[in-house]
């Protein structure tokens, strides 16, 4: 038996360029201009006082003044930097926009869903609920919405969640257990339930999860405050270059104009990854709510790049989960189709998933499936203090159940296990699988051998994060044998048997003073202490409200492989972070090549208005100094909505080992940097220079 | 270029590299208070010293108090030198210790002389020979050769430590490091470096100056004094201070081609041995390695083209019709302010040797290099002390580069930064930027300063108005601030018109923005280092694994290369196109 790990059910990515969404990022573009919006990025914010600088100097010339600082530039040179400088201010507020609203777009799907709806009361009276607050106990019933977050504590019932989830098929709550929880706004579809709410008023799942998706809650996370401080020192080298810059070219004797030195400036400091910065962010947390992941904190986005050590549930991640029967050992003097007509009889009542596979087993040896009306056969349950079930018929009593269990029975009947019986048990155990004996009265018939699969692919995803530098730890309640079959099995790096929570939250404890960054994902009510714990802990929906409280990120789709991507959303995100500074920073090679020998053309020149020596820089072959310094500027511009896409769609990352992915990048991204402007600011030129005439 | 040339160049790496490696195993040792060959004869003289001055060594100190304790050491022997220059000729001082009876120099230029002794810049406006007694010269100016190495030797040590730093805040102990410094590094090389300086001819002696009469029947007064002892240091401590005004071109001072390589060997040495023990420190040689390569490699570029440069001659050169050409009898090349005994190579190479260290020290006149030739003295200061640097400086100004390459580079294999298992955040990235911040802020403002005022240009001959007088107060502020003290020459700071100091005057401006640009780049960048120590030693270490980017192999190599290049270019090029590149680009002579 085997299935396919379930394919992560991925929202349709929103369009970048819907109608709606161009049109509110434009409109927010020039909102954002406001330098009370500008100052909380020092990089833009130095951009936008630049770019008012160089306007009043431009309607100083265009009265008729002369420019502030001097120098003879004509007024439309003044005119076209302040355009572009405008423009990179506007880009940059473009670029977040754009990446807000595409979440912005998600969170109004769901607003749509929060609508007023009324709460009954247990004791039938009603209530809005938005008034509903922790501890209130509602009654819901089919076809009606659940008004808040809660637990169920009484009944079981059908929920239609697709509207977060996007999963059509309703799933089942109930109370007790692991499937407990219930979410606002989603739709109860058959029976009738108690619900206990979780909530106080204004703070359900759905409105966090609005408020997420559409970015109001965001602050900057660790790792961007820290680039922050990087990209503002370099802005703070480059204003100090150009402010000493003046008084160096008055040394000889070159006046360098207010507004060059400006565009210099603007060209020089990190404007590109600057503008970028906050979209990036903001798409990363899109990308995981694309994959049905909500992240309560950028912080978890980032730390899920840096995750060391992933602790995976056996049961429903690694393996199947069920305990499929899988091969009938009958005792000596047994036909194997007795066995499994028994074994068959047996668990026709027995609708967990291992009774029917017992069924389904029994079929391959040509046992046809009886009905349990037409048998008039009694049902015997499963007792934790009998640990065996069955059938009565026609007053023969047929059990299966664990070994011992079994042969205690038999013997108490009076009959006497065959001596094979313990060897078979032995043998099925050590190889990690669970032998159900089986009995009719007093004789033991045989054994079926229950095994416990292990998906398909997961193989590969673990060589997969092995390559990523992830160790992978399976969590399993088995003995230390079958967990080990099953970890061998597997391929993961190592296991914990016999977990418990508390093992299970000293295992993490234990990763995280080695200073190792720890992910898992959890759903029970007993898994939250070790959610709480780990670095990324990921609550499957179908969980306990307990369990989604204590993690960090909650999976919609409850599916426990999705740590995988989540880790790579998260190293997605740093590493678009680190192409794009390095790609802004490499642009400035360029940038001076075009504008220092514009600027200081005729210095030293050995004639009044001749060429100097350092023309011979003007390793562009650009047009004018001024159709030069234009074309840097627009570079400089464009560049940023250029760049968008990759900002947004994060540059991919591959498992190819820390140093070859260094590699690659600082190639992409560093080298292309340093090459990219010269062939950008050249052809921009080329434009440039022919519209202006020379 | 000859073959003889490169093949001093080649084997220069290779010594280097040699005697690099088991000198930072020692230092190693020294600085993790093992017990090491000298041990037995030192431990006794160590121990002492802590009683008398009743350091407890055994005690740590955070990074506060390891800054405090430097930053008083180093205003105490600021003061204590100012004290010994003014009173030079003072009635206490013995005759012999200042035979000639020298006066002390004004108090603006002796402002300007404290600062860069306890800076270990040794720049000097002053020439030692007209202005210093011996008793300024040997306990005022040779102590401080000594002491201020140490303090950067420990600063280099206490970042180590901070990297390393599994648990707790304490960085070691100050007074321990520097203590360990002067007994067991500097003193057993510096005894064993002057034995071989003086059996080459090198000077050390109490006498008057002497007068020789020349074939031409004039006279000429020959200076005299204890040079070794200084000259040793000058070298090994990244001084650079000459004992006589025209420092390692001076025969005293610089005897032999042999004392040329071994003076570039003292120089280097422990700045290079100590990125070695930056890697046994760490507990993996191979960091120290990729920070070494890194280091050669620039350090190769820069020779490499100096030595070409200087040996092809400048467009001026070949405009006026001058041989530059090897012929019989000469190498060929610009010999314009080169000694002859060096040679071309041994000049380009003694010249970057000084300059990527903060040592200074010049055996020819840089100021008579080619463009090209004379643009990689400013280049090897542009980055900052990152190529090998001086003592101890060089260690934690390429520590602070490393940081910041591994931020960047970290974020491109997807984990937020990590360095020696360290997360680097906002606190570590600010205090490393600031401190990268510091040399260049301070270089361009001041050269700002001086080319826009009435009060720098002063400084500067009424001929040097174009490029070169461009070149000489960017190199002058640039030197300082990175407390090299070489000078394009040119630049004035003291005019003295008779030996000895009578009625000699400084010029205020440059001594004092100088003295200032050389304490501020100074001790700036080690308040930051030692903040940055301080920030990592408490952090907690992840283990690496294969997703962790590695700071010891080729490619972390080439993308620190890249940072420094980037940093160094991006900052300066303005400045250097204005003039060492205009003057390479141009036949006209300034």
């Amino acid at each position: 038996m085997s299935s396919q790990i379930p394919h992560a059910h991925e929202r349709q990515a929103i369009s970048l360029f819907q109608g709606e969404i161009v049109r509110r990022a434009l409109i927010d573009s020039i909102k954002k201009l406001d330098p009370r919006v500008q100052i909380r990025n020092p990089v833009m914010f130095v951009v936008e006082l630049s770019s008012l600088i160089t306007t009043i100097t431009w309607l100083i010339q265009a009265f008729g003044g002369k420019p502030l600082g001097g120098g003879s530039e004509p007024a439309w040179y003044t005119f076209l930097i302040a355009v572009w400088l405008w423009l990179t201010v506007i880009f940059a507020n473009m670029a977040e926009a754009f990446a807000e609203g595409r979440g912005r777009a998600q969170a109004d799907t769901l607003r749509a869903m929060r609508k007023e709806t009324v709460a009954t009361m247990r004791d039938g009276s009603t209530r809005a609920a938005a008034e509903l607050s922790r501890g209130d106990v509602v009654v819901v019933a089919a076809g009606e919405l659940i008004p808040g977050d809660g637990t169920v504590i009484e009944g079981i019932a059908t929920v239609d969640e697709s509207a977060i989830t996007g999963e059509s098929a309703p799933v089942i709550r109930e109370s007790g257990g692991d499937r407990s929880a219930v979410t606002g706004g989603t739709r109860v579809t058959s029976d009738r339930i108690l619900v206990e709410i979780t909530q106080e008023p204004g703070q359900s799942f759905l409105e966090r999860m609005i408020s997420l998706v559409e970015g109001a809650e965001r602050r900057k996370t660790p790792n961007e405050v820290a680039l922050n401080i990087l990209l503002a020192a370099l802005t703070l080298i480059f204003m100090i270059v150009v402010v000493t810059l003046r008084p160096f070219g008055l040394f000889a004797g070159t006046s360098i104009s207010e507004t060059t030195l400006i565009a210099l400036l603007v060209a020089l400091i990190p404007t590109t990854i600057g503008a970028l910065l906050s979209a990036i962010g903001i798409a990363g947390m899109d990308r995981l709510v694309r994959r049905n992941v909500l992240a309560l904190s950028g912080r978890a986005v980032e730390a899920s790049g840096d995750i060391d050590v992933l602790l995976l549930d056996k049961t429903g991640t690694i393996t199947i989960g069920n305990r499929l029967a899988s091969e009938l050992v009958p005792m000596p003097g047994v036909a194997e189709s007795e066995l499994a007509e028994v074994a068959q009889l047996a668990s026709l009542a027995d609708e967990t998933p291992e009774g029917r596979s017992i069924v389904v087993l029994a079929k391959q040896y040509g046992i046809r499936e009886h009905d349990m009306g037409t048998l008039q056969a009694e049902f015997v349950p499963f007792t934790a203090q009998t640990r065996m079930s069955g059938v009565d018929i026609d007053g023969r009593r047929l059990r299966k159940g664990a070994g011992d269990a079994i042969v205690e029975l038999v013997r108490g009947e009076g009959g006497s296990p065959p001596p094979e019986l313990q060897v078979v048990l032995d043998r099925i155990g050590n190889e990690g699988g669970t032998p159900l004996a089986v009995a009719r009265d007093s004789q033991v018939l045989g054994v079926v051998y229950l095994k416990d699969t292990v998906k398909e692919g997961m193989k590969a995803r673990f060589d997969q994060l092995r390559a990523m530098g992830i160790r992978t730890v399976m969590v399993t309640g088995d003995n230390r044998l079958t967990a080990a079959k099953i970890a061998e099995e597997a391929g993961v790096d190592d296991f914990l048997a016999e977990a418990t929570p508390e093992r299970k939250l000293a295992l993490i404890r234990e990763h995280q003073e080695d200073g190792r960054l720890v992910a898992m994902t959890g759903d029970g009510t007993n898994d939250a202490p070790a959610l709480a714990q780990a670095d990324v802990g990921v609550a499957m929906n179908t969980g306990t409200q307990a369990a989604r409280e204590a993690g960090n990120m909650v999976d919609l789709d409850s599916n426990p492989t999705k740590l995988i991507e989540i880790v790579e959303v998260g190293k997605q995100l740093l590493i678009t972070r680190g192409a794009l500074s390095t790609f802004s920073i490499a642009n400035d090679v360029a940038k001076y090549f075009a504008i220092l020998p514009a600027v200081f053309i005729s210095t030293y020149a050995a004639s009044p208005g001749g060429k100097g020596p350092l023309h011979v820089l003007n390793i562009m072959g650009l047009g004018t100094p001024r159709s030069a310094i234009i074309s840097a500027i627009i570079f400089n511009a464009i560049v940023i909505p250029m760049l968008i896409p990759i900002a947004l769609k994060g540059v991919g990352y591959r498992p190819i080992g820390a140093s070859a992915l260094l590699r690659r990048n600082l190639l992409i991204y560093g080298l292309g940097g340093i090459i990219a402007p010269f062939i950008g600011i050249k052809l921009i030129d080329l434009i440039v220079h022919n519209l202006l005439g020379g | 270029m000859t073959f003889a040339g490169w093949a001093t160049i080649v084997l220069f790496a290779v010594i280097l590299t040699a005697l690099a490696l088991p000198l930072g195993g020692y230092m190693a040792k020294v600085y993790s208070a093992q017990r090491v060959f000298l041990s037995p004869i030192l431990a006794g003289p160590e121990r002492l010293l802590y009683r008398v001055f009743r350091v407890d060594e055994r005690q740590g100190q955070d990074w506060k108090a390891y800054a405090k304790s430097l930053l008083v050491f180093s205003l105490a022997g600021w003061l204590l030198l100012y004290l010994i220059l003014r009173t030079q000729n003072a009635f206490f001082v013995p005759h012999g210790l200042n035979p000639l009876g020298y006066h002390s120099a004004p108090w603006n230029v002796t402002f300007n002389t404290v600062s860069s002794f306890v800076t270990n810049t040794n720049w000097q406006y002053y020439s030692g020979e007209t202005t210093m007694s011996y008793f300024s010269q040997m306990l005022g100016l040779t102590v401080q050769n000594w002491l201020s190495a140490s303090v950067a030797v420990a600063v280099a040590v206490a970042l180590i430590r901070g990297i390393m730093g599994r648990s707790g805040k304490s960085l070691g102990n100050f007074w321990q490091d520097l203590v360990r410094t002067i007994l067991y590094v500097l003193a057993p090389i510096s005894v064993l470096g002057a034995l071989v300086l003086v059996s080459q001819g090198v000077i050390q002696n109490f006498s008057t100056y002497l007068s020789a009469h020349t074939i031409t029947g004039l006279s000429q007064t020959i200076a005299m004094g204890p040079v070794a002892s200084q000259e040793v240091i000058k070298e090994l401590g990244t001084n650079g201070g000459g004992f006589f005004n025209v420092n390692s071109a001076h025969p005293f001072e610089n005897p032999t081609a042999f004392t040329n390589l071994f003076e570039m060997l003292l120089v280097l040495i422990i700045p290079a041995a100590l990125v070695f023990t930056y890697g046994r420190m760490t507990g993996n040689r191979r960091q120290g390695y990729a920070i070494y390569s890194a280091m050669m490699a620039l350090f190769l570029v820069a020779v490499v083209v100096a030595y070409v440069a200087e040996a092809h001659g400048s467009p001026a050169q070949h405009a006026a019709g001058l041989h530059t050409h090897a012929i019989s009898g000469s190498g060929g090349g610009n010999m314009e302010g080169k000694e002859q005994r060096f040679g071309i190579a041994g000049s380009a190479l003694f010249d970057v040797v000084t300059t990527v260290t903060s040592c200074g020290a010049v055996n020819s006149a840089i100021e008579s290099f080619t463009g090209i030739g004379g643009a990689v003295p400013m280049a090897n200061l542009s980055a900052s002390e990152t190529i090998f640097g001086g003592v101890g400086t060089g260690l934690y100004s390429i520590l602070l580069y490393v940081l910041l390459a591994v931020f960047i580079g970290g974020l491109m294999v997807g984990r937020t930064p990590e360095w020696l298992g360290k997360k680097l955040e906002a606190r570590e990235i600010k205090l490393a930027g600031l401190g990268i911040l510091v040399t260049p802020l301070a270089a361009l403002f001041a050269t700002a300063l001086a080319t826009a005022s009435h009060g720098g240009r002063a400084s500067i001959s009424e001929l040097g108005k174009g490029p070169q007088g461009f070149s000489e107060s960017f190199y002058a502020y640039l030197s300082q601030a990175n407390n090299n003290g070489s000078a394009f020459a040119g630049y004035t700071g003291f005019v003295q018109p008779n030996a000895g100091n009578v009625g000699s005057h400084g010029v205020t401006f440059a001594d004092l923005l100088g003295g200032g640009v050389m304490l501020f780049a100074r001790f700036a960048p080690i308040l930051f280092a030692l903040a940055v120590a301080g920030a990592l030693a408490g952090k907690r270490v992840t283990p690496a694994g294969l997703g962790t980017m590695r700071t010891d192999n080729p490619t972390f190599v080439v993308l620190l290369i890249a940072v420094i290049i980037l940093v160094g270019a991006l900052t300066f090029f303005p400045a250097l196109l204005l003039g060492p590149v205009v003057q390479g680009l141009t036949g006209h002579l300034y």
